[in-house]
């Protein structure tokens, strides 16, 4: 078997809407397709699972789903969907729900197995019941925990989150995450939420008018300031992965080392070694040309200014500075950009007000 | 056996095999219509519910016309050796199937579309072949319909005068049904005859009627769910 690769040309229209994307994605961990409602990113999951008619090309880790006139059909693709809404079935139990597909996988293609599921999705409870005596969020478990029990080579997911309040939302999370570190599974999720990138994500597309405008790993990704998608949001800001690597037991810290530096934050009860996402918005940072010691900021970190862009305002620009090998972005008013005379290669020292951990 | 008893036999037989028959041919016809988006859905549909505007003399009599020894269809019959069909038990059969055809078609039609597409994508995305999905999640999810379809199609065929009287007569124990003696007993002023019957009549279609409410309110509610 080669490389793990996921390749998805797909063309297809109706109406006035045009889908045309030609992307080459990672066969393994997450991929978020991002973009705005309408920018196609359900079309090209539905054209992924067969759902909808379009021309192109699908082969997923070496094996051809879709080529010319030859279709696999929806069933036939080692495929698992899941929904917007749950859609669970109204006639069956959450019991006969889960097995619906499970049955279907021939005992030695199952390398999921019917308990595992149960348990990851916390859903042991439930099995007896009538779909429509549980929550949203209840739902959403099972209809995951369906889906996994196909023993899926490709888990689409279709912004699972976005039909439920935000209490049920903050329920699924922590089961998307564990099954972000403990599947082997590649995932592609749909979602228009900056903060589910940022939670779960490993690569990014990102998604307007029916194109793929950029795609790769999500730190590189974010800090594109050459595209308008990225230098013009508000919440703009890079997601890197670091590792805890000491401990402030006095102040309630922790040392989050990346690659290039460090940082200090807040200690979430994270144990030395384990793996923290940070999440750094580009208005928390300040650029200054010297060290100042005499600061609250607790992390200041010298790093080299790499490119400039235009905001989504004349009195705003984005630079995006290197710390090491790693990117980050600072949003600053276009005119401290003239006064520090800052352009790419000057050396300046960043100055991080704020580093959120999202996992 | 007793003349009127042997109406209401031949009558329960025929409405019997007729509703079966209909919801066997039935059920394709409603899942196409309820999923194709091909031109030829509308003619198609306006074909099937012709019964229901037709006066039943006028299908009757274009039945008699193509069953019979000289239309095509009752040349094919004595081809195959089965004789015509006009004034037989199995004519009477075939003709209350047209007739009663838009009483099967239509309600399922409707279950299947009410279903949606979700479901059956699910389904599919679960592994279920396109047979797979209709058996296990589209006939379960129409179960309402399919009740409503079978209930309205004997209940309509016990019903049918008209048709019964151009295609099949009245051959006691081969095609004279209930409506047909009743209609004898009264030519002949028979009154208390005709009293039994259709007394017995009315109260069986107000039972249909209300075990048929009674029925789809209870699945509708668990339909809904």
């Amino acid at each position: 078997m080669g490389a793990l690769v996921i390749r998805a040309g797909c063309r297809t229209r109706f109406g006035d809407f045009s889908l045309d994307v030609d992307l080459t994605l990672p066969g393994q961990g997450v991929t978020a397709l991002f973009g705005r409602s309408g920018s196609g990113k359900t079309t090209l999951l539905r054209c992924i699972a067969g759902l909808q008619e379009n021309d192109g090309a699908i082969h997923v880790n070496g094996a051809i789903w879709q080529e010319g006139r030859r279709r696999l059909p929806v069933h036939k693709r080692p495929l698992a969907y899941v929904f917007q809404e749950a859609s669970l079935f109204p006639h069956l139990s959450v019991r006969g729900n889960l097995e619906y597909g499970f049955k279907r996988v021939p005992p030695a293609r199952r390398r999921v197995a019917f308990d595992d599921a149960v348990a990851w999705l916390g859903v042991e409870r439930l099995l007896e019941r009538r779909p429509d005596g549980l929550s949203g969020g209840e739902r959403q478990r099972v209809a995951i925990a369906r889906a996994l029990l196909t023993s899926p080579e490709l888990l689409l997911m279709d912004e699972p989150l976005s039909a439920l309040d935000h209490p049920s939302r903050g329920e699924i999370m922590p089961y998307l995450e564990r099954l972000h570190d403990t599947l082997s599974i590649p995932v592609l999720y749909v979602t228009h939420s900056p903060d589910e990138v940022a939670r779960l994500a490993d690569h990014v597309v990102l998604m307007e008018g029916g194109r793929a405008i950029a795609a790769g790993p999500l730190t590189e990704t974010l800090a594109r300031i050459d595209l308008p998608m990225i230098r013009q949001d508000e919440d703009a800001g890079v997601v890197i992965e670091a590792t805890a690597v000491e401990h402030d037991a006095d102040w309630h810290l922790v040392r989050a080392e990346f690659p290039g530096g460090c940082l200090w934050t807040r200690d979430p009860g994270s144990r030395i070694g384990q793996k923290l996402r940070l999440r750094i918005m580009a208005r928390d940072l300040s650029l200054a040309l010297e060290h100042h010691g005499d600061t609250s900021i607790l992390n200041v970190l010298p790093a080299v200014v790499t490119q400039l862009a235009d905001g989504n305002h004349p009195a705003v620009r984005l630079v995006r500075v290197e710390i090491g090998e790693t990117p980050f972005l600072a949003r600053l008013t276009s005119r401290s950009v003239a006064a520090l005379d800052l352009k790419p290669g000057k050396e300046v020292w960043v100055q991080i007000k704020s580093v959120a951990i999202v996992d | 056996m007793d003349p009127d008893w042997q109406a209401v036999t031949l009558t329960v037989k025929l409405a019997t095999l007729t509703t079966l028959i209909l919801l066997v041919v039935g059920t394709p016809i409603a899942w196409w219509l309820a999923r194709s988006r091909h031109w030829i859905k509308r003619p198609i549909a306006s074909v099937v519910a012709l019964p229901l505007v037709l006066p039943p003399t006028v299908l009757g009599f274009y039945l008699l016309v193509l069953m019979g020894p000289n239309g095509p269809l009752g040349h094919a019959t004595t081809a195959l050796g089965l004789g015509t069909l006009p004034f037989t038990f199995a004519g009477l059969v075939a003709a209350s199937v047209c007739y009663s055809l838009p009483f099967v078609v239509q309600p399922l039609q409707n279950a299947f579309e009410s279903i949606g597409e979700r479901p059956l994508e699910v389904a599919a995305t679960l592994r279920a072949s396109p047979l797979d999905c209709f058996l296990t999640v589209a006939a379960p999810l129409a179960r309402p319909g399919f009740l409503t379809a079978a209930v309205l199609a004997f209940a309509h065929t016990v019903g049918e005068f008209g048709v019964v009287l151009m295609i099949g007569g009245s051959i006691p124990g081969e095609t004279k049904v209930l409506s047909i003696a009743i209609y004898d007993h009264v030519e002949t002023l028979e009154y208390g005859h005709a009293h039994w019957l259709a007394g017995g009549m009315l109260l069986f279609s107000f039972l249909v009627l209300l075990i048929l409410h009674q029925a789809n309110g209870r699945l509708d509610k668990w339909g809904r769910s």
